[in-house]
């Protein structure tokens, strides 16, 4: 590790400040995926602006219509909230998913989300309720944040705050986890909104999360799992590496939004 | 060299350290309670897991200055050589190790799961929850019975202080 500067600030204003101060200084959330990257070092930044001193950041509020969860909530909160479980039992399962239990305790949702890992799970939840990130200046609904591997909308020094989940009327998510890593081989949050149907994908694709528009349309015709019989994911759009090549994924994929329909039908 | 506070087993320490050290090579070398292992360095064999603030984490993901001011508990703050903790005794009995060297991580996230599920945790949740702690030599089996066991044990106490646990769930999820 290179050394840096550390600060705890209480207040987001304060954090804001702290990080617009240099080009090269980061926000800290559970610290899951920065601290083995700075550890690598794959990652250099001056300063850490560690989120965790601010208390509003963190918590979930179940209101009618929509859920809202704190950028700092850790993933175990999620997936043990009585309250979520209760409204929105795909999400709260979702997060149970996630790692394992030490990396639940401290990994949050800001930080998944912000990292935007191709093989992460939050990601599909986020596309398939169409959420909204709100962030320390904007709203950015889920359909314009994910821009590719890694990639966010978000600017340098702009920090997520918390995501607003629109409850569907039902929604299940499957997923075929690594066996060693626990992230996503594949993973298919499908879900029954008032806009219709919508199936989002991730582990699979090169380019990270994205809708799978074909199979919705399927299930929009008849949400049973005989429609999405014949459908096939592009193979050279996934990814392929020692764990799977493209077609593996592609028909992994697959495999999962039917059993996450079979879930729901 | 920043100083942090760190309540380490119930006794407060201020320690000067280096900004960049994690939790786990504070505890073992600046404290010298090597108690608590390292065996990959890289998130995923669990030997390091400590509780922070009473939840279990993987010592070599945190950073000592982000416990500032937190509570630690290693695996030396839970027993004694005389008087071992009920989860370390359900350890022994079950023969819920070998060389030992996952062990005090083992017990420490065995603990967690004890906490979150209740004295009767089911073998499902209990190989389910120790994704993330590797162990060489057991085979998991006797480690998965000597959680159950120890839990069982605890009866929903507190993990520290014997006195039954308020929030304690009383039925298994399994
Ligand atoms: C062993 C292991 C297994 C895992 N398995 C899975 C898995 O199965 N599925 C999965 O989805 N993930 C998995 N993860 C990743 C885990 O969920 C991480 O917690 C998560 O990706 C990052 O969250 P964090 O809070 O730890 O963020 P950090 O590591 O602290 O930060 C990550 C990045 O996000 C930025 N950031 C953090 N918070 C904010 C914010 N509020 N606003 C703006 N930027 C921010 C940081 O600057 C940094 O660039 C795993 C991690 C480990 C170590
Ligand atoms: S040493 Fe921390 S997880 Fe292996
Ligand atoms: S007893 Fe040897 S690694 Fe577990």
């Amino acid at each position: 590790m290179f050394p840096f500067d550390y600060h705890r600030p209480d207040s987001l204003d304060a954090a804001r400040v702290l990080v617009a101060a240099g080009d090269d200084i980061k926000f800290l959330a559970g610290g899951q995926t920065l601290i083995p990257t700075l550890k690598q070092r794959l990652a250099a930044p001056g300063g850490l602006v560690d989120l965790a001193g601010i208390a509003s950041l963190r918590g979930i509020a179940v209101g009618p219509g929509s859920v809202t969860i704190g950028a700092m909530t850790p993933h175990a909160d999620v997936a043990e909230h009585a309250g979520l479980r209760a409204v929105l039992p795909a999400l709260a399962g979702l997060a149970g998913l996630i790692g394992d239990p030490a990396v639940r305790n401290r990994g949050t949702l800001g930080g998944s989300l912000a990292n935007n890992d191709p093989t992460a799970d939050y990601p599909a939840a986020c596309l398939a309720f169409d959420a909204v990130i709100l962030t320390s200046g904007r709203e950015i609904p889920a359909g314009l944040f994910f821009l590719g591997l890694f990639e966010t909308a978000l600017e340098p020094d702009e920090a997520i705050v918390a995501v607003r989940f629109p409850i569907p009327r039902r929604a299940a998510y499957e997923k075929f986890p690594n066996p060693a890593s626990r992230y996503a081989m594949a993973g298919v949050m499908v879900a029954e909104t008032a806009d219709g149907v919508r199936v989002a994908v991730t582990g699979a694709g090169q380019s990270g999360v994205f809708r799978w528009e074909e199979a919705e349309t399927a299930l929009e015709a008849g949400f049973i799992v005989s429609a999405l019989d014949g459908l096939q994911l592009p193979a050279e759009d996934m990814i392929a590496d020692i764990h799977g090549s493209g077609a593996y994924r592609a028909r992994l994929a697959w495999v999962m939004a039917r059993r996450a329909v079979a879930r729901l039908a | 060299m920043p100083a942090i506070a760190l309540t380490v087993n119930g006794t407060p320490h201020g320690i000067d350290i280096d900004g960049r050290a994690l939790l786990v090579d504070v505890l073992r070398e600046g404290l010298g309670l090597t108690g608590t292992h390292v065996g990959c360095d890289t998130s995923q064999c669990g030997a390091c897991t400590v509780h922070l603030d009473g939840r279990a984490v993987k010592a070599c993901t945190v950073l000592a200055v982000q416990a500032d001011g937190h509570e630690v508990l290693t695996i030396e703050g839970i027993g004694t050589a005389g008087a071992l903790h009920p989860m370390q005794v359900a350890f022994r009995e079950h023969h819920g190790l070998q060389c030992g060297f996952c062990t005090p991580g083992m017990i420490m996230a065995g603990l967690d799961i004890a906490r979150r599920n209740g004295p009767s945790v089911g073998p499902e949740v209990v190989r389910e929850e120790l994704e993330g702690n590797l162990c060489r030599c057991t085979g998991y089996h006797n480690i998965v019975n000597a959680i159950m066991a120890g839990a069982q044990a605890m009866g929903g106490m507190q993990i520290v202080g014997g006195a039954p646990d308020a929030d304690a769930p009383t039925v298994s999820a399994a």
